[in-house]
């Protein structure tokens, strides 16, 4: 059993990566990309048998209190 | 005065920190992040490094440190926390100061001399800077560009909780002078009770003439300053 957590920064901070890559890709002849927004992904591993709707809630308020912050970043969150 | 220097893993002011409150005259020593205790302590000081090795995010790791909790409690019940740097963002992590530091927006760590602008002297850690003195002093950061939301923002600015911001040399806030896109050049500010500051900047690495400028000691001596009038306020 897996959790899965998608970092990316809110749309209203700066993200100077997301615009260097995107940057780059137009130079390299890429057409049409509007945007590029660098995040994280986090892959927890969780004992075998843990009650999936438990784990969300638990690896939900991580997410909240270490593995993203709220200030500057939203984040998606997926158990397998 | 005491001074509480803490040291995380990858601190790396700290000793720098200890050093130039022990020349400016008073006493410093180090506090471990896994102590859960201050011990005797009239000022925090939580340094500048790579806390736990940036992982993560800058700041992230360190929050949860023993010593934290500790660091937090001092805090609400008033006592003076001035974060460095990496100290900056780990006290940003920990919610005691609005806002966050993320990557600078040219990509680069800034490794330079800066000047800087007091915002105002209505603070423990501003109120001995001369008015309209520019400080110089470095700045060495990946991760500094501070980013509040726009409530956020115009709440520090009613209630003057920006402390330092990034200027020329003659003191105009241009952009041209803002190493790393920081908003309105914010580089330091404080809560709104204003017991707790963080900066950017390295005031400790600029206390003695040796270093090229001792414009930091301005800050260190505006906090003996106030420790000195708190001590004279519970004497009373």
């Amino acid at each position: 059993m897996k959790a899965k957590i998608i970092i990316t920064p809110k749309k209203a901070v700066l993200d100077p990566q997301g615009k260097t890559v995107q940057s780059a890709l137009e130079h390299m002849g890429y057409t049409g990309v509007t945007g590029v927004h660098i995040g994280k992904y986090i892959e927890i591993d969780l004992a075998p048998g843990t009650e999936k709707a438990v784990a969300h809630k638990a690896i939900n308020d991580a997410a909240h209190k270490l593995l993203s912050n709220p200030v500057i970043e939203d984040y998606k969150l997926e158990i397998e | 005065m005491n001074f509480a220097v803490l040291q995380f893993p990858a601190s790396n002011c700290d000793q720098d920190a200890v050093h130039a409150v022990r020349l400016l005259g008073h006493a410093a020593r180090l506090v471990w992040h896994k102590d859960a205790s201050l011990g005797d302590t009239d000022c925090v000081i939580v340094p500048g490094g790579f806390s736990y090795g940036d992982y993560l995010r800058c700041g992230a790791i360190a929050r949860f440190s023993p010593v934290m909790q500790a660091v937090k409690q001092f805090a609400d019940n008033g006592g003076l926390v001035l974060g460095i740097c990496n100290g900056f963002q780990v006290l940003t992590e920990a919610g005691l100061l609005p806002g966050a530091l993320i990557r600078n927006r040219d990509l680069q760590f800034h490794c330079e001399n800066i000047f800087l602008k007091t915002a105002t002297n209505d603070s423990p850690f501003t109120s001995k800077i001369p008015v309209g003195k520019i400080l110089r002093v470095p700045i060495a950061h990946g991760e500094g560009c501070y980013f509040a939301d726009e409530e956020t923002l115009a709440k520090l600015k009613a209630n003057n909780q920006i402390l330092w911001q990034y200027c020329d040399a003659k003191g105009n806030l241009a952009d041209s002078a803002n190493p790393n896109g920081a908003l309105q050049n914010i580089a330091g500010i404080c809560n709104e009770k204003r017991n707790v500051a963080g900066l950017m900047p390295h005031p400790e690495r600029a206390c003695e003439p040796l270093l090229g400028s001792d414009d930091g000691k301005w800050i260190f001596e505006s906090i003996f300053a106030a420790l000195k009038n708190k001590t004279v306020a519970q004497a009373a």
